[in-house]
């Protein structure tokens, strides 16, 4: 798993380190974003389901998994 | 020098917003300044002229509507209007219960309404869509006061079952407000609701005109201090030349409904096909059916929403977005978070009697490259 750390950052650009960061992890392993800003928690699922990447949900506050699928 | 035609003029694409002035409303109003201005109950001549005129725009109201002259009052703006059909529903049935149920959709004007007590919120599907079965879960609980249901949403365009909502409503005894704020230039609404608020600039009438009606039975007491006259509204003087040209373009504009809605919904129908196909990683939001012929929404993965405002209103657009960058507190749109769609890059476009399909092609042909820039500029 590898951690992004976008606290500060406001959206989009939280979405667009993840997607820039996907792929440094094998398919099938974890992505962690901590993201402060209010749309992050909308925005990552939305991200996941328009790129087909599965989102795991919120293990802590401003905490958002997301596996790898393709 | 080459002759390349006349420059566009910029477009104005946010008639969700406010619409501009119709051509109806300018005249009406230039005429009820002239004739209008006195206090409408005094016993002068200049009194009756304009009370003559009151009642001529809550006649013109009633018809449209489909309700009686003395169910209609008029507010300075269809948000204290939406306001005082929840607060003042709220406490004429204050022995009843407390709770308003609304969707997750409304106005934010209902939504700080709403703060001031309880409020169960029922939720919306991915297209906007109210969970009709939430919701009949939510009106039949005990202690409801009210139940609060826009007609169709400002913000992704789709229309609510609102004849649906109505008869549950009906069933557990509970009024329901519509604000029909986006819909009220369109189409009749519905059916089978207590309470319905309006505002005239968006449908063409000068702004600063709200129009509230409470039908005959149903409980409302008024939120403010009232005057000496009988009937509910507002206290003191209406705005009444406002009113006069807010009432001559309702009906005109209801007059040109069946075919400018078709006109423009199918321009919309255009955005919605061809902005997927010339940008890419976009998703365009909202019922593409049930929808207001008018008003479409789409969001743009990667892009900042108020650059592309800004880039947009460079190259001669007006449009809205709901993207928390845009908005005054920074927390991105509640309708699009209850939709669960893309919240960043949002823009909304909509159209009214003067867009063009010139419009729609010119900015269909400048927004790729717009967005195109602004994702390069992120490093996407």
């Amino acid at each position: 798993m590898i951690e992004l750390d976008c606290r500060g950052q406001k959206c989009p650009l939280p979405v667009i380190k993840l997607a820039r960061n996907i792929g440094e992890v094998e398919v099938g392993d974890v992505v962690r974003v901590l993201a402060d800003d209010p749309a992050a928690a909308n925005d990552i699922p939305a991200w996941c389901r328009m790129k087909q990447q599965e989102y795991l949900g919120s293990p802590a506050e401003n905490a958002f998994d997301i596996r790898r699928t393709h | 020098m080459e002759y390349t035609g006349v420059p566009a003029g910029p477009a104005y694409l946010d008639a969700a917003t406010a619409v501009p002035l119709h051509p109806v409303a300018r005249e009406a109003l230039l005429a009820a300044l002239a004739d209008g201005w006195a206090d409408p109950v005094r016993l002068y001549s200049a009194g009756r002229r304009a009370q003559q005129l009151a009642e001529a725009a809550r006649a013109a109201f009633a018809e449209v509507l489909g309700v009686r002259m003395d169910e209609v009052s008029f507010w300075p703006s269809g948000t204290a209007a939406a306001q005082a059909a929840v607060l003042g529903g709220l406490a004429g049935r204050a022995r009843q219960g407390d709770t308003l149920v609304r969707s997750a959709i409304e106005h934010s004007a209902v939504l700080h309404a709403a703060a001031r007590g309880k409020a169960v919120e029922v939720g919306v599907d991915r297209l906007g869509r109210l969970d009709l079965d939430g919701w009949e879960q939510a009106v039949t609980a005990p202690g409801v006061a009210l139940a609060s249901l826009i007609s169709a949403s400002h913000e992704a365009g789709t229309v609510q079952p609102v004849s649906a909502a109505a008869a549950y409503c009906g069933e557990a005894g509970v009024p329901l407000f519509v604000d029909a704020a986006q819909s009220v230039g369109w189409y009749d609404v519905p059916t089978g609701w207590s309470l319905l608020s309006a505002s005239a600039h968006k449908w063409g009438g000068p702004p600063g005109v709200g129009v509230l009606v409470v039908r005959k039975g149903v409980r409302w007491i008024s939120p403010y201090p009232q005057d000496d006259l009988y009937r509910p509204g507002m206290p003191g003087s209406a705005d009444l030349p406002a009113v006069v040209a807010a009432a001559a373009s309702l009906r005109a504009v209801r007059t040109e409904a069946e075919r400018e809605a078709a006109r423009l919904s199918s321009l919309v129908e255009r955005i919605r096909e061809r902005v997927p196909a010339v940008v890419p990683d976009v998703e365009v939001v909202g019922d593409p059916e049930q929808r207001l012929p008018h008003l479409v929404t789409f969001s743009c993965l990667y892009v900042d929403g108020e650059a592309l405002l800004h880039g947009l209103d460079r190259a001669g657009f007006a449009v809205s977005s709901g993207s928390s960058c845009t908005a005054s507190t920074l927390r991105p749109s509640h309708v699009l978070e209850a939709m669960g769609v893309l919240s960043h890059g949002n823009v909304r476009v909509s159209l009214h009697r003067d867009t063009t399909e010139a419009d729609v092609e010119r900015f269909l042909a400048v927004l790729p490259g717009l967005v195109e820039g602004i994702r390069r500029e992120a490093g996407m």
